[in-house]
């Protein structure tokens, strides 16, 4: 093998480690950090599954965003979809073996790469350009949307242009990575560029604000069910104190 | 007295302001002393080593806390908050923005917790909390009125309102007490409620009202206070004993009682609704504040408690007492269940004294002149609190219904003001969560000019000249700040004002002496 393939399958277990240890330890924080107050936001669904549905429109549609802000709910919603969608189609590259025939149908998805770069271009012009936005933007934030900007417009090159990778090496490359069978990599710069980036995209992901994946499903005031009055809602830390205090409480209430 | 600020002119519409830095930039509101912060546990001065408390501070709320963790970690800055804070909208500081306010947090949080932000800082916005980072926390963590606008429109429901509590309790903490709050919870936790009025007075404050009442309209409203054995306890914000236009709403809760024939108290060991804890972010104090409603339930032995007409109060109640007291239903342990077990299992515990009343208006108890109330044009303003963090009646969107069919009720001319500016929408009065004082006067004014706007648009299109509130903190505000748009300060009325004018009292006056009677015969 190559050194730089040597490279590249390195990096590519290193990033993976850190992206699983990393969002491991995060989901298992927000998991563990309790919740000690009922604080969903309104309209606050009544029922559980009135909870779940808002949790799947968020998540599928923005709902909030869309209320809020209608550029940057399409630019956002374009870009996610987008990098969806062309994530699905990237399978391919990483199934070892015949490809089975449901993968034909992802064949269309190469053009959502237009709707993610579009989303993109949206989402930096407007960071660039709204005033307020720019205000709250620090250099990471740029970079983040330039970062997966590079990622888009390599893959889109690789795709549409006559810049094609030798997509048979591609695939033995991703999917021996799987498989723990390694091989050489493609050294066309798009590929490798592509390729560098969307790894230290997996690198930093638990360590950035890309934490907003998880987080959304963590969120008490979406996630909570409005219905403090009717059951009695305490966190473990609480009902410690709780406990301890009882007594006391009660005599040094009375004094007053 | 002459303004020290401009005033915002009111706009047609709702401009997003340019940004202007340090607009509001200042020293915050007066600071408190230790005479107010050691009885709640806070050092009475900035302590020495302040930096390190701080720091360990944020660890424990963040461990504490889902949402503070979470939401540190989730905002990805996308700036569709930006435009949803009236204090942004009123004053233009780009601090009031939601997302740079939570910043003020944030960026202290990366640099102290987070691997970019302890190797990378000015990469990821990370600051050192130093003396510049203290004091504009503490003048912009009081410019955040805790009404959670915000969230409503964050895709992650980011919410300021937890950052903002969670900052003020780090900056008590560190010693560092907003006077307004502190000393006010201090007369609330000793003496029971927020005014420091104790049971003579406000036993002779009632007697002067029932004479009043009874003097106006020949009916001999009573207003009881500590009767063991009623059913209902109410608990009212203690501005509905004093303040204009509150006591005019307390007028119509004792007609509505009167009218139904309910057996209810008011308790002077808990004679106070509002819950100033809440806006601290303290959840001891908030505890140590509701255990007294709670121990008052016990001792006068009633089988409902109910909530006047208060927003932060409410939210308190309906969101946080079933976790703090056991006021409420579903407990499973000792603590909660021993009041659990008390209350009447018929009714929500606690109940709004708007779903009380609008429950009997569905069932026809209540009789209404309607054209008593002709002379006005009503339109209502949501409460943040009640609106954002509670619910009414048990119904989805309740909490906007219900007022709104209850002023119906009683009032021919309704308009709601523009959908953007109510409900979940609702734009803050500019007074809330703790900011109800003089000495922050010019963000009071400021902020308040979105929702000014939206009542400027109903005043030119449908001549609204009455504004009805269910926060106590709402009608003291906007009594203060009307006159500086140029409306009429009196416009501002309780709902259960205009439920009290209307009612009609054709109870039989008799009624106590009637069943003595029966018993007799
Ligand atoms: S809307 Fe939410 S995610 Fe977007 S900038 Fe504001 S707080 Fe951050
Ligand atoms: S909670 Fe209200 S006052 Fe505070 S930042 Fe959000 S919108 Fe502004």
């Amino acid at each position: 093998m190559s050194a730089i393939s040597i490279f590249f399958t390195a990096l590519f277990y290193l990033s993976l480690f850190v992206f699983l240890i990393g969002m491991a330890r995060k989901i298992y924080q927000y998991w563990l950090t309790p919740t000690p107050l009922k604080i969903p936001i309104a309209p606050a669904p009544l029922t559980q599954t009135g909870v779940a549905m808002r949790i799947v429109r968020e998540v599928v549609l923005f709902e909030s965003l869309f209320k809020s802000n209608k550029w940057t709910w399409i630019f956002g919603w374009l870009f996610h979809v987008g990098l969806l969608l062309v994530l699905i189609r990237h399978l391919r590259y990483f199934w070892p073996g015949d490809l089975p025939e449901i993968f034909l149908l992802t064949q269309p998805f190469k053009y959502a790469a237009f709707a993610m770069v579009i989303g993109l271009v949206g989402l930096i012009g407007r960071r660039i350009f709204v005033e307020r936005i720019r205000y709250i933007s620090a250099p990471s934030d740029y970079l983040m949307l330039i970062l997966l900007l590079v990622i888009g417009v390599s893959g889109v090159v690789m795709t549409f242009t006559n810049n094609h990778t030798d997509i048979i090496m591609v695939k033995e490359f991703a999917s021996g990575l799987l498989i723990l069978n390694w091989s050489n990599l493609p050294t066309e710069v798009y590929f490798l560029l592509h390729i560098f980036l969307a790894f230290i995209l997996l690198l930093i992901f638990p360590i950035s604000k890309l934490l907003h994946v998880p987080g959304v499903f963590f969120s008490p005031t979406l996630n909570q069910v409005d219905d403090s009055r009717k059951k009695r809602h305490i966190s473990p830390w609480a009902l410690k104190q709780e406990q301890g205090h009882a007594v006391r409480l009660e005599q040094a209430l009375g004094k007053d | 007295m002459v303004e020290k600020f401009d005033i915002p002119t009111l706009p047609t519409y709702i401009e997003i302001p340019d940004i202007e830095k340090g607009a509001m930039k200042g020293d915050g509101p007066f600071k408190s002393s230790a005479e107010f912060q050691n009885p709640l546990g806070f050092p009475g001065e900035k302590v020495a080593d302040w930096q390190t408390v701080a720091i360990a501070k944020m660890a424990e709320l963040k461990s504490k806390y889902r949402s503070v963790q979470v939401f540190l970690d989730a905002c990805v800055k996308c700036g569709a908050c930006t435009d949803k804070c009236h204090y942004f909208l009123g004053s233009k500081d780009p601090k009031n923005m939601p997302v740079a306010r939570q910043d003020l947090f944030r960026s202290v949080y990366r640099r102290h917790f987070t691997f970019a932000g302890k190797y990378f800082p000015k990469l990821v916005g990370a600051k050192d909390l130093d003396e510049t980072m203290l004091d504009d926390w503490y003048n912009y963590f009081h410019q955040c009125s805790q009404c959670r606008r915000c969230s409503v429109f964050c895709p992650y429901g980011i919410d300021t309102a937890e950052i903002s509590m969670a900052a003020r309790e780090v900056l008590d903490t560190v010693g560092v007490g907003q006077k307004y709050c502190n000393q006010i919870l201090g007369k609330a936790t000793t003496v029971g409620n927020n005014l420091g009025l104790p049971e003579p007075a406000l036993r002779d404050t009632l007697l002067d009202l029932e004479e009043e009442i009874e003097e106006e309209t020949g009916i001999a409203i009573k207003y009881p206070l500590d009767v063991k054995g009623a059913e209902v306890l109410l608990v009212t914000p203690s501005a509905d004993f004093f303040a204009e236009p509150h006591i005019d709403g307390l007028i119509g809760y004792g007609k509505v009682f009167h009218q139904d024939g309910v057996r209810w108290t008011m308790s002077s060991f808990a004679s106070e609704g509002a819950n100033f804890g809440m806006f601290i972010g303290s959840y001891d104090v908030m505890r140590k504040a509701a255990l007294r409603i709670r121990k008052a339930a016990l001792d006068l032995e009633v089988s409902r408690i109910m909530v006047g007409e208060c927003g932060h109060a409410w939210r308190v109640a309906y969101g946080f007492w079933n976790t703090l007291t056991g006021v409420g239903a579903g407990a499973t342990d000792v603590f909660g269940l021993k009041l659990q077990n008390q209350l009447d299992p018929r009714y929500s515990q606690p109940q709004h004294i708007i779903e009380y009343t609008h429950d009997l208006i569905k069932r026809g108890k209540l009789e209404f002149d309607k054209s008593v109330n002709d002379h006005r044009t009503v339109t209502f303003h949501d409460s943040c609190n009640i609106a954002r963090a509670s619910n009414m009646g048990g119904i989805p969107n309740g909490q906007f219904i219900l007022p709104r069919e209850v002023i119906k009720a009683v009032c021919n001319n309704f308009v709601d003001m523009a959908r953007d500016t109510i409900m979940e929408s609702t734009f803050c009065c500019g007074g809330g969560g703790g900011l109800l004082t003089d000495d922050l006067m010019e963000i009071r004014v400021k902020g308040a000019m979105p929702r000014m706007q939206a009542l400027k648009a109903v005043e030119g299109s449908d001549n609204v000249d009455t504004l009805v509130a269910i926060c106590a903190i709402c009608k003291s505000q906007f009594s203060k700040v009307l006159p500086k748009f140029d409306f009429d300060p009196y416009m501002i009325v309780s709902v259960h004002q205009l439920v009290g004018e209307a009612l009609i009292m054709d109870k039989p006056q008799i009624e106590e002496d009637l069943s003595a009677t029966e018993v007799v015969g």
